[in-house]
């Protein structure tokens, strides 16, 4: 993983040296290509090049049983670490390699390229900013390299390579390379690439792998390795508005109460404005806590705590933006799927979806289209089977606080996770809301209202003044529309305002007796069990209320 | 801090409190060694100015050093963590040795039966661990959250996909998830960590002179003398430290000077020979931590 260059001379301190190496940027990187185009040769000479390999596993190697290339070393065997890989010779799952130079750290999401295996790719993609696409010089564009780039597009890598391999084997030809460039940017220029360039090289004589080799005096452009060193690091994620959610409340004792997470995107300062999604209270920043001591400026990717100058009941799931910079939150939307397990997918399914640190349950509501990873173009289909990559629409049975996957990876991407088997069958980029498209249109529907206050209407009829008063109190104090009073008209219209309305009783047959129910004799306790059956009853949408504090 | 490790230590950060926020039972694999004593910074730091969430566990073969048993005895206490220890006493007084067993029988007992056994009994649902991607090829396509059966098992084949940093905890009853916080560190980005948040160690990792069986290039500890000497073999007094920490019988010594941080990343610069070279389990044969992994080593 260290290369030669990077041993302190001695003229530097191992201090200095320590210092300049920790300030290097890291680049993440993925590797798409199959077997056949020898993506695995490539990083292996990448990695060896790069004298980035250790003299053990080398070893290791050296003695192994199969060995594929007819060189003496057997560059691929350095990183398809699986037995099965091994035995049957392809690439199987990501792997991910680390490896320095002087100018940079890189991890290398090596995945396969075989169309079977598209998840695997969509993986090694999801963390990348910069993705190396591999044609073999012979074979010219195939389909699989317009699937490679197109899944790296979609999920939002903004750099791409197209590494032209096996360059020896076309007789270092400029003009075999200069019609794959052109044939490639044809397909890939309507992708939105921020940059793409185009690299003849042999992985297996190691041209324009780390260095400009002999074989093709007529290519004037970096190696691969020198392209790397110096391409922009993507994600400057400061710039972005504030993303904080919430992942765990840290309470020790009564007298601090801090919001643990992760900076999504953008930066907060002691004292910043901060709005609490989904409940919508405004609040002031207290203190940026870490166990180094307190911070004025919080910047993404830290993780941190933040403690507000109000008591607020937070928990995780929440999420804390700036008030003038607000996501999209809507509980209906539109993403790019890509499906993840052998069992299709249908409309009407219902599934778990993991989005920041929410877990919410949703169905599918319909899909779309469907991408035909042949000729790349999107076609009606009832529905989406393993590797299949398509639109869908979403239905959350609570709001999500979202952008665009264009705007941010982070708040922008979700898992769909199957409630049966626990496995993660899916992987999403929001499009947009789709409440926000229909917005505007018509008068306000009272699915819009329910999306909007995380409930739907309700009469509750509750005896005992001081246990509405404090089931009043709860709701609200959780974003609720609530009301507690005595008029029996006047509560049933506002029921169809879209209000909670509690009483002590109402005449519209629509309310719900909560007098019946057994409830525990601590006042407290009486409102959780409350809220559970509200819960239950599907009255209140989030399940936030009685569970997710993490303490 | 400086940047790539205040990336690292923010990534790691969030993944210990997924966890607990996520989990009813979870527990940290306390190895004694320099990784564990890495991720217990990060979880002390996860979860300030609170306490540390969960236990850690540390599964005692009897053949570790002393003075490994003696950091775990007092380290973890001193920051105010709660240590579990167990043991495969069974095994233990039948007289499992690497020497009597092999080593791959010998690490399966010790080892990974001892640790499902603990993880059984704990009624653990997750468990962190210290390895990285970097150390082993098989550890290289390790999910961060990797799923275990309920016999505690691993099935490379069928991984969970792992996208983005959204991590998948659902399980069901009896299942577990392996939780690796290092995944992207190097073995680099460790020293370098211990070096500038002046985290304690164990003192074998600094070179000093010590007693030691030397057969070909190989240094051996005396220390729980189950390895048969050669004749005219003696312990003699070497400059050298360990390299990675695991059971005396199975982890070689490395001549070396190092004797602190700084000089030990020096040293790694030099060499660039894998940490785990020193560790005889792994060429057992080719592909034997996948082996292990699968039954239920970490």
């Amino acid at each position: 993983m260290l290369v030669a260059e990077t041993r302190p001379s001695a003229a530097v301190s191992i201090e200095e040296f320590l210092e300049q190496e920790a300030s290097k940027e890291l680049l993440r990187l993925s590797t798409a290509g199959s077997v056949d185009d020898g993506k695995s040769t490539l990083i292996g000479r990448l990695l060896y090049d790069a004298q980035g390999i250790y003299e053990d596993q080398l070893a290791g190697i050296r003695k192994s049983k199969v060995n594929r290339s007819t060189g003496p070393i057997d560059f691929s065997l350095l990183t398809d670490g699986l037995r099965a890989e091994r035995e049957q010779g392809i690439t199987i799952d990501v792997a991910y390699r680390h490896f320095s130079t002087p100018k940079r750290k890189f991890i290398i999401a090596d995945t396969p390229g075989h169309e079977q295996y598209t998840r695997n790719m969509a993986t090694g993609a999801s963390t990348a900013s910069l993705a190396v696409v591999l044609v073999d010089a012979r074979n010219g564009v195939l389909p699989q390299t317009r699937r490679h780039a197109t899944i790296s597009s979609l999920l939002g890598i903004p750099r791409l390579v197209l590494a032209v391999n096996k360059m020896d084997l076309a007789g270092y030809s400029r003009e075999v390379f200069e019609q794959i460039r052109a044939d490639f940017l044809a397909f890939a220029g309507g992708l939105g690439f921020a940059g793409m360039l185009a690299i003849p090289v042999s992985a297996l004589e190691g041209e324009n792998v780390a260095r400009r080799g002999t074989g093709m005096p007529w290519y004037d452009g970096p190696s691969l390795l020198e392209h790397l060193e110096t391409v922009p690091v993507a994600g400057r994620r400061f710039d972005q508005p504030l993303r904080f959610a919430v992942q765990y409340v840290i309470r020790p004792d009564q007298h601090f109460r801090g919001y643990a997470g992760q900076v999504a995107s953008g930066a907060v300062r002691k004292g910043d404005p901060v709005l609490v999604l989904p409940g919508g209270q405004r609040s002031q920043v207290a203190s940026i806590t870490t166990f180094d001591g307190e911070m004025a400026r919080a910047t993404a990717p830290d993780s941190v705590i933040i403690t507000l100058e109000d008591e607020r009941d937070i928990s995780r799931g929440d999420m804390l933006v700036h008030p003038e910079a607000l996501p999209q939150i809507a509980r209906h939307f539109e993403a790019h799927l890509v499906w993840m397990t052998d069992d299709p997918l249908a409309k009407g399914r219902s599934l778990l979806v993991k989005h920041t640190t929410q877990q919410v349950s949703a169905r599918v509501q319909s899909i779309e289209s469907k991408l035909d990873i042949h000729t790349m173009v999107r076609k009606p289909a009832p529905v989406l089977e393993l590797n299949d990559i398509g639109i869908v629409r979403i239905e959350a049975s609570r709001p999500l606080f979202f952008d665009p996957y264009r705007e941010n990876r982070s708040t922008g991407s979700f898992i769909l996770i199957d409630p049966l088997t626990n496995g993660t069958v899916g992987a999403g980029m929001i499009l947009t809301a789709i409440d926000r498209r229909a917005a505007g249109a018509g008068r306000v529907t009272s699915s819009e209202r329910q999306a909007r206050n995380g409930h739907t209407p309700a009469l509750l009829a509750l005896a005992n003044p001081a246990l509405a008063t404090r089931l009043e109190r709860r709701l609200f104090d959780h974003g609720c529309q609530v009301m507690a009073m005595e008029n029996s008209e006047a509560a049933s219209a506002l029921r169809d305002a879209g209000l909670i309305v509690i009483g002590s009783a109402f005449e519209d047959p629509r309310a719900v007796d909560l007098n019946l129910l057994p409830l525990p004799k601590d006042e407290e306790a009486a409102v959780d069990a409350l809220i559970a059956y509200l819960e239950q009853q599907g009255i209140l949408f989030t399940d936030r209320f009685s569970s997710g504090e993490g303490i | 801090m400086l940047s790539h490790l205040r990336a690292l230590e923010a990534e790691s950060i969030y993944i210990l409190r997924e966890v607990a926020a996520e989990f009813a039972r979870p527990v940290m694999l306390y190895s004694i060694g320099k990784d564990s004593s890495v991720m217990l910074r990060l979880a002390q730091k996860a979860f300030f100015p609170g306490n540390i969430p969960f236990p850690l566990l540390h599964v005692d073969t009897t053949y570790k050093f002393g003075e490994m048993i003696r950091f775990r005895d007092w380290y973890p206490r001193s920051i105010g963590a709660e240590l579990r220890v167990h043991t495969n006493r069974q095994a233990i007084a039948e007289g499992a040795n690497p020497i009597a067993l092999g080593t791959s029988r010998c690490c399966s007992l010790l080892k990974t039966r001892a640790l499902l056994d603990a993880l059984a009994e704990g009624g653990y649902d997750a468990a962190f661990g210290g390895a990285r991607r970097d150390e082993e090829k098989s550890r290289a396509k390790e999910r961060i959250f990797s799923f275990r059966d309920q016999f505690g098992q691993w099935d490379p084949k069928n991984q969970r996909p792992e996208l983005w940093s959204l991590y998948n905890a659902r399980i069901d009853k009896g299942q577990s998830i392996r939780v690796f916080p290092l995944s992207n560190w190097t073995e680099l980005d460790v020293w370098h960590y211990i070096h500038i948040e002046n985290i304690p160690v164990v003192p074998l990792y600094f070179a000093k002179v010590r007693e030691m069986i030397v057969r070909n290039d190989t240094l051996i500890p005396p220390e729980h003398n189950v390895i048969p000497l050669l004749p005219g073999e003696k312990p003699q007094p070497v400059m050298c430290r360990m390299r990675s920490l695991g059971c005396t019988p199975c982890t070689g010594a490395i001549r070396s000077e190092a004797d602190t941080a700084p000089k030990i990343i020096e040293e790694l610069l030099r060499f660039r020979r894998s940490e785990r070279e020193n560790r005889i389990i792994d060429h057992d044969q080719e592909g034997s931590m996948e082996l292990k992994k699968r039954e239920g080593y970490f």
